[in-house]
């Protein structure tokens, strides 16, 4: 059981969004930890030479770090049973100001009978939705 | 172009992987997660698990170690310059705990070609030392065709 009341839902009900900073450290972060070393995440002439705009951020961060919407509502990682996105745009990863991206959720649909909830996230950057169709589905 | 005739196509089992605590650390902090589960075992405890958990995303890594040897197979022709990752999704059974030592296994569940691209989607299995299953990650890739 978590603390969250089912019946006390509703489909459509925003709740909260999260702003993150991802920088170059961050994406070099990600890439060590991940194992993922392709390099258009931090060379610049490398980006630009396979006809990008320059560095962006690993989709699997950006990823990452949209499900914490979820993770902070329900308050554990434990209960998020399902959780698939699209990648739509790249997050283009500037080397002195990086990018902000911004995340909100709101209840996408309420199983009242398997006490599942599913969270529908928008994840935007330089007013572009980065994700599409992005959805994680909490055990309540 | 892709090589069609992959679709179906099982991988070997990849070599087990021991999840360990520091790594589960690194890698909540790499996505900028701020659970005290996946940090603290004793809340992770409190919460009922063994140890610390890996993040929802976690499982990227171990499909990682399915996905090289897709890759590296000649008969199904992937030019990985070309890849560009389309969609994910992670089903768990279970969260991934430190401590647990996880295979994988990797089938080639679609190869669609659209335009000249090819869209090929994988679907891993990845199982405990006691051989059930803790999560199925699904991963599409683009792969552009020649221009």
């Amino acid at each position: 059981m978590t603390h969250i009341n089912l019946a006390s839902l509703e489909v459509g009900q925003e709740i909260g969004s999260i702003e993150f900073l991802l920088t170059r450290d961050s994406l070099v972060r990600y890439a060590g930890a991940s194992g993922d070393f392709n390099p258009i995440h931090y060379r610049e002439d490398i980006a630009k030479a396979v006809g990008l705009d320059g560095v962006l951020a690993h989709g699997m961060l950006t990823m990452g770090a949209a499900v914490q919407i979820a993770v902070d509502w329900i308050g554990d990682p434990g209960r998020v049973i399902d959780y698939g996105v699209r990648f739509t745009k790249p997050v283009f990863v500037d080397a002195r100001d990086g990018a902000v991206l911004t995340v909100s959720g709101k209840i996408g649909e309420i199983d009242s009978e398997n006490s599942i909830v599913r969270i529908d996230i928008t994840a935007v950057a330089a007013d572009l939705a980065v994700l599409g169709k992005a959805q994680a589905r909490v055990r309540v | 172009m892709v090589n069609a005739s992959i679709e179906g196509k099982t991988y070997p089992e990849t070599d087990p992987y021991l999840v360990g605590r520091e790594k589960i650390r690194e890698f909540a902090h790499a996505v900028k997660a701020s659970s005290a589960l996946h940090f603290d075992v004793l809340s992770a405890q409190a919460a009922g698990y063994y140890d610390v958990i890996a993040p929802p995303t976690f499982a990227v890594v171990i499909q990682e170690r399915s996905l090289v040897s897709v890759l590296s197979d000649r008969e199904a022709d992937i030019d990985f310059s070309r890849v560009v990752h389309g969609d994910q999704r992670f089903v768990h059974v279970r969260p991934i705990v430190a401590g647990d030592e996880l295979t994988s296994t990797l089938k080639v569940a679609s190869v669609k070609s659209i335009g000249g691209h090819s869209m090929v989607t994988f679907e891993t299995q990845v199982h405990d030392s006691s051989r059930q299953l803790v999560c199925t990650a699904i991963s599409t890739l683009v792969v552009r065709g020649a221009e």
